[in-house]
């Protein structure tokens, strides 16, 4: 592995996109258990989800459990189907294939999970761990699945000559990497990675987020990577995207989102991160406290699903959802008030957009113009400070 | 003055057929009332086993347990069991990480609360539920008198750690241990509970001791910090010190392993190699040395063969580091600082 | 919950219908002639005959089967066959519903042939039970809170023994000892409360009941055990301790009623089989219960009474499955609101 590793795969925007999500949706029925079931309503885990993951380049998920972040990395891995939406991989929607045609797309998806002592099976040995997905797809002949296994093995740093020990046999961070080598088994070329680091000690999380790195480069492999650790995700990520109640609220490049965040929810997301650093140097911040619990996802609220816990929140926000409103040259941000902590608009300034006035009534003959919610950005956009739009 | 909790040299040892496991082993340290400890280390490094020995959870275990845990003056480890029970939840009280597998599924929250306040005091049930209704409202929870009788099941995450502070808090103890107490939580329940257990603190005027891994809750509430590996304390002393000037490569480790919101992006993260080790057979000498970087600074076979003492920093005060280095200091300031934190280093030539 | 019982109640009922029907097919797929066997030996064909067309065998097993279900919901009339009702008035005998059928071979309808054993295997379950629930929770608890000592060993280890042996033998053992031998006891004969009064009825199923008690016994202790220590290392016991409450309080109030949970379904289904009758113990101890027709009914090819024998010991299992269900939701605040 060579030396100039460990570090984020810098943003490439000229990369053509692996993955393409478009208004993704999964509703998981309610059922009401009474004399004959019937559905009484749905859980809107994801509601409309649109984003892009460029080719060997990686796009962070943040937010709270329940934001729909982990649903999204299944529904991409078509672990489940999603009730709508596209999800255009390499070209190709595979939002409703069949089993049997995603097998051949197995070999391109792969995924790593959050606890590496549950998602490896114990009474497999690691070769065969490793060596399943060789044979399953019958890629190499059965006497160069060892040869194969044992290479993998030490890309991630374990010693080749364990592949006939069980999983129990390893640490925490090795299982992890046995996980990682069985992803790379079929040389993906997008690799979903949930939450891949929480369960593990702080000194091994170092390690795997290198070897992740790592692996990024050599492969050129996609990641769509999923985590609720915002350091974590702006370490590995050069662009992410903020998940509230099923809904993308802020996507931005890393520098704009973490300095520069637009919407009330990252901002408060990002000020309830403890930080060594500046706690160290210079005493302790205001936080931005958020009052409550996230609100259920069978019944969210109506317009911004954030206006219940948000301090800005006016009467247009009940009325109105607002739209993935491009403000820069890669960010978007689902905000009528949109603008860095305590320099908010005093407008909304979505109100043309939606064809609305500003306390969120219709106004007759106003139409939206541009098509929201579209993966990926524009080459212009509404600059917030002029209120015009700009472009490159 | 004594502080109101000293524990000194404190051991716990686990036998077992394999030998015995040494989960903790000669470990010091004092808190004040309204003073924050935290104690930071990983998973088996003992911080866990060492506060349990605190509120006496080792008896009836084959563990063995020796040194003083002095309370307020008095010490734990000479109470029988019936006396150290009337210590528990009145003068020491314990919150866990997980709050939904620390509440009995079968109690409603409120009834798992006011048994607290009972248990301690002469009082009818109806008295004890009206205190508890008091607690789940001084806790932040809305509509107490409603949520009182509702199960954990029905609480969120966050609640039910409020509720398990509730009754943590119930009786106004001196000392409150809390046992990794935001990790099950997301970030943003995290700073509530954080900034509610600041505020209550204030109340109060309890000593906490928090155990955490995570050097940034630690950063922001203690005000000395406990760095634990294999069983021993490896660095001790004000909060602020050990993370501007950590004199110990293990701090360093963790430091530079977590990556931080408000570092350079180039900053590297810099892992500890290897694996924690083993308690049942820790490496001689310094139990850290074969994870260590900066084993060759120092002459001879010293890390290999002898434990380092508690030795005072360089920075003075309270601070003390284990470690043979014999300028920790300058080592941090010219290898570890430029690699983690280069824009520091850049701002200050 | 109240659609939840009825929906269970529903599902009950249709399984009943088809396990009904499932019998009547077993029973005619079976090479044997039911005509024969209610005639009796040297029997002539044309008797033979005579009896089938009597007892309805002469029609096909779905037609009978559909006479059984009217039966059950209205009643019958035996004999089926219009003619021999003619012929012979007198003969005519009226089995109101539930109409389980008329069984041949004991000349009882079987509706009330199950009246008369029931009593006595309910008797022997119901002190069989308590026996055995008493004696296991309280040894298998004694036995995890002293884990890995000798009583526990002790305990563990005879309730292994006592579970290797068959009921049979220990059936045997107590009457040939205890009650013979020794004298302690007289040898048991069921005796019901309206006989031989509550002690009378006790003292005869004594030497029964505790033979299937300590059969099932040595499974709960070890179940109970499992459980006590399953429970005894959940965090809610740690934050119990830490709160001072006393080692009686903990066990009783937050080790034992968890433990105790997953107990009521075993203990539920168990009761239910053994309602059914407990076929070797009431051979051994002579007692004319439901275990002991069961075996008497399927020798001489009885169908009506072992058909209503099997449908009987279903309804108990399900009756018993929805109960549990039921006790579960009270028990369990997880289940009850959800």
């Amino acid at each position: 592995m060579s030396e100039l590793a460990h570090a984020a795969t810098p943003l490439d925007v000229t990369a053509p996109p692996i993955l393409t999500v478009q208004d993704l949706q999964m509703y998981f029925p309610v059922k009401y258990r009474g004399i004959f079931q019937r559905t009484i309503g749905h859980v809107q885990a994801v509601d409309g989800v649109s984003f892009q993951v460029p080719k060997g380049g990686s796009l962070g998920l943040v937010g709270e459990s329940g934001c729909g972040k982990s649903t999204t990395g299944r529904l991409i891995t078509r672990l489940y189907e999603p009730t709508d939406g596209e999800i255009n991989f390499d070209g190709r929607n595979i939002a409703h294939l069949s089993q049997r045609e995603l097998l051949p797309l197995r070999r391109e998806i792969q995924m790593i999970f959050q606890d590496p002592a549950t998602s490896l099976n114990p009474r497999h040995t690691v070769g065969a761990i490793v060596g399943a997905p060789l044979l399953i797809h019958k890629v190499v002949p059965k006497n160069k699945v060892l040869p194969r296994v044992q290479e993998l093995l030490e890309v991630v740093g374990l010693n080749p000559e364990h592949y006939n020990r069980y999983p129990h046999e390893f640490s925490g961070g090795q299982r992890q990497r046995i996980g990682i080598a069985r992803s790379l088994t079929l040389q993906p070329k997008l690799l979903v990675a949930d939450e891949p680091v929480s369960a593990l000690d702080v000194s091994i999380q170092a390690q795997v987020i290198n070897l992740l790195q790592d692996v990024q480069r050599e492969f050129g492999i996609g990641f769509l990577f999923i985590a609720h650790d915002l350091a974590i995700v702006r370490h590995f990520c050069p662009e992410i995207a903020v998940m509230y109640l099923g809904k993308i609220v802020e996507i931005a490049d890393r520098e704009t989102l973490y300095n520069h965040p637009h919407h009330p929810y990252t901002q408060a997301l990002l000020s309830a991160v403890p930080d060594v650093k500046q706690a160290a140097i210079g005493g302790r911040r205001e936080r931005i406290r958020l009052e409550g619990d996230v609100p259920s996802p069978i019944n969210p609220p109506s317009g911004c699903r954030f206006r219940t816990r948000c301090s800005m929140a006016q009467e247009i926000c009940s009325k109105v959802e607002p739209p993935l409103l491009q403000v820069g040259p890669r960010h978007k941000v689902a905000c009528h008030f949109p603008g860095e902590l305590g320099h908010a608009p005093q407008r909304p300034v979505t109100t043309a957009i939606c064809g609305v006035d500003d306390h969120g009534n219709a106004v007759s003959g106003a139409t939206a113009d541009i098509q929201l919610n579209a993966p990926g950005y524009d080459t212009t956009w509404l600059d917030l400070k002029t209120g015009q739009r700009a472009g490159t | 003055m004594t502080s109101y909790l000293s524990v000194r040299d404190l051991v716990v040892h686990f036998p077992t057929v394999d030998g015995v496991v040494k989960a903790t082993d000669g470990l010091s340290y004092e808190v004040e009332r309204g003073k924050t400890l935290g104690i930071v280390g990983e998973s088996g490094s003992g911080k866990s086993v060492s506060s349990s020995a605190i509120l006496g959870l080792h008896r009836g275990t084959n563990a063995k347990v020796s040194g003083e845990i002095l309370l307020d003056g008095d010490d734990l480890l000479q109470l029988n069991d019936e006396q150290m029970r009337r210590h528990r939840g009145r003068d020491v009280a314990m919150i866990f990480q997980d709050p939904l597998s620390a509440m009995h599924p079968y109690y409603t929250v409120g009834n798992q609360i006011a048994e607290a306040y009972l248990v301690h005091n002469k009082v009818s049930k109806k008295a004890a539920k009206a205190r508890a209704i008091e607690m789940l409202d001084r806790v932040g929870i809305p509509q107490p008198d409603r949520r009182v009788d509702d199960y954990p099941h029905q609480f969120s995450g966050g609640m039910r750690q409020r509720a398990m502070i509730a009754m943590g808090l119930i009786n106004n103890p001196g000392l409150l241990i809390a046992d990794e107490p935001t990790t099950a939580l997301d970030v943003t329940v995290q700073a509530q509970i954080l900034d509610l257990l600041q505020d209550l603190q204030r109340e109060f005027n309890s000593a906490i001791i928090i155990i955490t891994h995570d050097l940034g809750v630690v950063a922001e509430m203690a005000d000395d910090v406990l760095v634990m590996y294999a069983g021993r304390a490896v660095e001790y002393g004000p909060c602020k010190e050990i993370l501007t000037h950590p004199e110990m490569p293990y701090t360093w480790g963790l430091l530079s392993s977590v990556p931080d919101l408000t570092a350079d992006t180039n900053a590297k993260l810099i892992p500890i190699r290897g694996n924690p080790p083993s308690l049942l057979s820790p490496p001689p000498g310094c139990a850290f040395n074969p994870r260590c970087d900066h084993r060759d600074k120092v002459p001879g076979d010293l890390c290999t063969t002898q434990v380092p003492d508690l030795t005072p920093a360089r920075s003075g005060g309270n601070h003390v580091k284990r470690c043979h280095l014999a300028n920790p200091d300058e080592v941090y300031v010219a290898e570890v600082l430029p690699e983690i934190a280069p824009d520091l280093v850049k701002e200050t030539p | 919950m109240f659609a939840y019982v009825v929906r269970r109640c529903f599902t009950g009922v249709i399984m009943l219908v088809v396990m009904s029907f499932v019998t009547y097919f077993l029973f005619f797929a079976s090479p044997l002639d039911p005509g024969k066997f209610a005639c009796g030996k040297s029997c002539p064909p044309a008797l033979i005959k005579q009896t089938d067309k009597a007892l309805g065998f002469d029609k096909p097993w779905p037609v009978q089967w559909k006479d059984f279900a009217v039966g059950v919901v209205k009643g019958r009339d035996y004999p089926e066959d219009p003619a021999l009702r003619k012929s012979a008035p007198q003969l005519i005998s009226h089995c109101s519903a539930p109409c389980l059928g008329y069984s041949q071979v004991n000349l009882i309808n079987v509706t009330s042939e199950l009246k008369d054993k029931i009593p006595i295997s309910a008797s022997l379950a119901l002190v069989a039970f308590l026996m055995w629930i008493a004696g296991g929770i309280s040894l298998g608890a004694i036995a995890a809170l002293t884990k890995g000592s000798i009583v526990d060993r002790g305990v563990v280890g005879i309730s292994l023994v006592f579970y290797a042996l068959p009921t049979f033998w220990m059936g045997l053992f107590l009457i040939e000892f205890p009650a013979i031998k020794w004298g302690l006891v007289a040898v048991p004969s069921y005796t019901s409360i309206a006989d031989g009064g509550v002690w009378g009825w006790l003292s005869n199923l004594f030497l029964p009941a505790l033979t299937l008690a300590l059969f099932y016994m040595a499974g709960y202790v070890r179940i109970t055990r499992a459980f006590v220590l399953e429970s005894m290392s959940e965090d809610y016991l740690r934050t119990a301790k830490a709160k001072g409450l006393a080692p009686r309080k903990i066990l009783v109030k937050h080790t034992m009623r968890a433990a105790l949970t997953p107990i009521v379904t075993l203990a539920g289904l168990d009761f239910a089989g053994l309602l059914g009758g407990a076929i070797i113990t009431e051979q051994v101890f002579n007692f004319n219960g439901l275990g002991k027709l069961a075996v008497d009914s399927i020798q001489t090819f009885d169908l009506p009474t072992t058909l209503g024998l099997v449908l009987l010991l279903a309804a108990f299992v399900i009756v018993a499955n929805i109960i549990v269900d039921i006790l579960y939701a009270v028990i369990d605040p997880r289940v009850r609101v959800g």
